[in-house]
C-alpha cells in the first residue's frame, strides 16, 4: 500500500496529461505536415497526373452510365463537349454520382473531395473540350445588380421565382432554390444547362451579364425583404395558407369571444 | 292446427291494431298515446313539445356579485384605453425614429413593422376595451321588445296615397307632359358619355381585333435579344439553349410595351431529328432552331419554362404544357391551341431573321377569333 503510493508520487500528477498532450501534438502535427505537403504536391503536380487520377475515378464511378469514352448509354447521357464546368457543377454539388433514377438528380453531400472533383473535370475536359470552370473574377459579386435583376427576371425568374426561391416544373421536376448556392455553381449551371435547365451560353448571356446576375442574387440574399416575413418567398400558396390559418383563425377566435357571455 | 292459426292471426291483428292506435295518437289522439306508453315496447309519441320556454333565469356575472372583480374589470378597461393612447403615440414616434431610407430596403421593413404595431395597439386597445366594458360592467338584464306590426294603419296608407296625388297635382308632373318627357330623355342620355369614354380606352381609329391579330414581326426582321436588342447568329444558338427574343427595333418603338406584349418570342435549339415538322412548315425552323410565341394561348401568361431534355414548355400560371417536338401542341393543362410558331431563317450575315409575321393571332382567344 505504502509502496504503491510512493511509486505513484515519483511522477507529477499531471505527468500523464502532459505526456498525452505531447503525443497528440506530435501525431497531429506530423499528419498536418504530411497532408499539407500532399496538397502542395497536387497543386504543383503536372496536369497529366491529375488527368490520370481523374481517368481512374471516372472508370470506377461514372463509366457504368456515361461509358468509358464519355459516349453515354441508355442510363446516362454522353459527356462529349460538356467541359470541366459541367463536371464541377454535377459532382461538386453532389448531384452526381446519381443515388437513384428519378425525375431529376437531387443535390446531396458531395462524394468526392475538391481535388478528386478537379481531377474528374480535368479528365473529361482532356477528352473533349468544353466550358471551363469560371475564375474568381468572373463570379465576383461586384457587377451591376440592376442589370442583373433585369436579366434574371427575363431569363431565370419564370422557373427559379423572382426572389430565387425555386419553383415546380412538370412531372416531379423542379427548379432549385438559388439562395445560399455557391456563385461558382450558379455560373456553371448557366454555362452548362444541367439536366432540364436550358443552356445560357456566352452569346446569350455574356460573362459580364452572368456576373451581374450573380451580383443580383447575392444582393437578394444579403438584404432583408422590405415586405417583412417572406414565408419562403413562395407567393400565393404560402401566403394564402398563412392568412387562412392565422387570419381566419383570429377572426373565429374574436367572434367566439365577442358572443360569449361574461362569467 | 286451425285453432293455432286463428289465435296467430288474432295476435297479429291486435298488435297491428295497437300500432295503428299509437300512430294516430301521435297526430291527434292524446289520451291513447298515454296508454301506449304505459304498455311499453311501443313507440312513445309525446304531445307537441315546442312551447315558449320564456326567458331563462338571469345569471349574475362575477362582476355583479363581487365589487372587487368589478374594480378589476374597470381597471382592465381603462388600462386598455391607456394602452391605445400609448399605441398612437408610439406609432408617431416610430414614424420619426425609423424613417424609410431609399438606399436600404431593411429600413422599409422596420418602418412598417413598428408603425403597424403602434396602430394595431391603438385600434385593438379601443376595440377590446369597449367590448370588455360592455361584457363585464354594462347592465346586462335581459329584456323583451315586442315587434311592431309591419302593416301601417288604413288611415296612414290612405294618407300616403293622398300625398302622392297632391305631389302630382302640385308639381304638374302628370299634366305638363313635355317637362316629364324631356326629363326622362335627359336621364336616358346621361350615361351615354360613359359608354363613349370606355370605348376611348381601346385603340383609336383601329379595330381591336385587327390589332390583336398582328404583331410587329415582318419578313426580314432580325431576332434580337431581350433586353439588349443585339441580333442573334444561328451559330450562337447551341443545342439546349433558350433565348428570349424581341423583334429588331422594338426598344425604339413608341408603344414598346404594347408591342412586346404581343411579339415576345422564345427561341430554342433542339436536335433537328427530334422535331416532327408538319407539311407546309418545313422551312419554318433553321437546323433545329425554332421560335415560338411566348404568349400562352390560354390567358396570355409568358410561357418560358423550357425543359431542355424533355422539350416541354410549361406555363407557370395554369400549368399548360406544350411539346416543342410536336410544334408546341398542348399536352397538359387548360390551353386549347398550340403556341403560334414564328417562321425563321438566316440572312446573308448568318443572323436569324423572321420569314413573316405569325400566321395566326398570338395569345388568348378574343371575341372575333374563331
Amino acid at each position: 500500500m505504502a509502496r504503491t503510493s510512493r511509486k505513484a508520487n515519483r511522477r507529477h500528477p499531471l505527468a500523464t496529461v502532459v505526456l498525452i498532450a505531447i503525443g497528440l501534438a506530435f501525431t497531429g502535427g506530423g499528419y498536418a505536415l504530411f497532408s499539407s505537403t500532399a496538397t502542395a504536391d497536387s497543386n504543383v503536380a503536372a496536369s497529366q497526373a491529375t488527368v490520370e487520377e481523374g481517368s481512374k475515378l471516372f472508370a470506377a464511378n461514372c463509366a457504368t452510365c456515361h461509358g468509358m469514352n464519355l459516349e453515354g448509354s441508355a442510363a446516362g447521357p454522353n459527356l462529349l463537349g460538356v467541359g470541366a464546368a459541367s463536371v464541377d457543377f454535377q459532382v461538386g454539388t453532389g448531384r452526381m454520382p446519381l443515388a437513384m433514377q428519378g425525375p431529376q438528380a437531387m443535390q446531396k453531400p458531395p462524394q468526392f473531395t475538391e481535388e478528386q472533383t478537379a481531377a474528374l473535370a480535368a479528365y473529361v475536359a482532356s477528352l473533349s473540350p468544353g466550358p471551363a470552370v469560371p475564375t474568381d473574377s468572373q463570379i465576383a459579386d461586384t457587377g451591376d445588380a440592376t442589370n442583373g435583376g433585369e436579366l434574371f427576371r427575363i431569363n431565370c425568374a419564370m422557373c427559379h421565382n423572382v426572389a430565387g426561391a425555386g419553383g415546380a416544373l412538370t412531372e416531379g421536376k423542379f427548379a432549385p432554390e438559388l439562395t445560399g448556392v455557391d456563385s461558382k455553381y450558379v455560373y456553371e449551371a448557366m454555362l452548362s444547362g444541367p439536366q432540364n435547365m436550358p443552356v445560357f451560353n456566352d452569346h446569350n448571356i455574356t460573362p459580364e451579364d452572368k456576373r451581374d446576375i450573380i451580383t443580383y442574387l447575392k444582393y437578394l440574399q444579403n438584404n432583408p425583404s422590405p415586405g417583412g416575413f417572406e414565408l419562403g418567398n413562395l407567393g400565393p400558396v404560402a401566403e394564402g395558407l398563412f392568412i387562412w390559418i392565422f387570419g381566419i383563425g383570429a377572426v373565429v377566435a374574436l367572434t367566439v369571444w365577442l358572443t360569449a357571455k361574461s362569467n | 292446427m286451425a285453432h293455432d292459426e286463428t289465435s296467430g292471426t288474432d295476435v297479429a291483428a291486435t298488435s297491428s291494431g295497437a300500432g295503428g292506435v299509437s300512430n294516430t295518437s301521435g297526430r291527434a289522439v292524446e289520451p291513447s298515446a298515454a296508454v301506449s306508453s304505459a304498455s311499453g315496447g311501443l313507440a312513445v309519441m309525446t304531445t307537441d313539445g315546442l312551447s315558449d320556454p320564456g326567458i331563462p333565469p338571469h345569471r349574475k356575472r362575477i362582476t355583479d356579485l363581487d365589487p372587487k372583480k368589478a374594480k378589476g374589470a374597470q381597471r382592465a378597461v381603462y388600462t386598455l384605453f391607456y394602452l391605445s393612447i400609448a399605441g398612437s403615440i408610439f406609432a408617431i414616434a416610430a414614424y420619426m425614429a425609423f424613417p424609410i431610407n431609399s438606399d436600404d430596403p431593411g429600413s422599409v421593413r422596420l418602418n412598417t413593422v413598428f408603425l403597424g404595431l403602434g396602430i394595431t395597439l391603438a385600434l385593438m386597445g379601443i376595440g377590446i376595451g369597449a367590448v370588455h366594458w360592455a361584457k363585464t360592467l354594462m347592465h346586462d338584464e335581459e329584456g323583451v321588445d315586442i315587434r311592431h306590426p309591419v302593416r301601417s294603419s288604413d288611415e296612414t296608407r290612405a294618407r300616403a296615397v293622398e300625398i302622392f296625388h297632391e305631389g302630382n297635382v302640385e308639381s304638374g308632373f302628370g299634366r305638363r307632359s313635355l317637362i316629364r318627357n324631356s326629363l326622362i330623355g335627359a336621364l336616358v342620355a346621361f350615361p351615354l358619355p360613359a359608354v363613349i369614354l370606355f370605348r376611348g380606352l381601346g385603340p383609336e381609329g383601329e379595330s381591336p381585333s385587327e390589332l390583336l391579330s398582328h404583331t410587329m414581326w415582318k419578313a426580314g426582321d432580325r431576332l434580337t435579344l431581350d433586353p439588349s436588342g443585339l441580333p442573334v447568329k444561328a451559330s450562337d444558338v447551341t443545342i439546349g439553349s433558350a433565348f428570349h427574343i424581341i423583334p429588331e427595333g422594338l426598344n425604339d418603338a413608341p408603344d414598346r410595351l404594347e408591342q412586346k406584349a404581343k411579339a415576345a418570342v422564345l427561341l430554342m435549339r433542339v436536335n433537328p431529328s427530334d422535331l416532327n415538322v408538319s407539311a407546309g412548315r418545313e422551312d419554318w425552323n433553321y437546323d433545329g432552331i425554332v421560335a415560338y410565341s411566348k404568349i400562352c394561348t390560354h390567358v396570355g401568361c409568358p410561357v418560358a419554362l423550357f425543359e431542355q431534355q424533355t422539350h416541354h414548355l410549361l406555363c407557370p400560371c395554369h400549368q399548360s404544357t406544350f411539346d416543342v417536338n410536336n410544334e408546341c401542341e398542348v399536352i397538359f393543362g387548360p390551353a386549347k391551341r398550340p403556341l403560334p410558331q414564328l417562321p425563321i431563317t438566316v440572312d446573308g450575315e448568318g443572323y436569324l431573321v423572321a420569314r413573316s409575321d405569325f400566321l395566326e393571332p398570338v395569345g388568348p382567344s378574343f371575341w372575333e377569333r374563331s
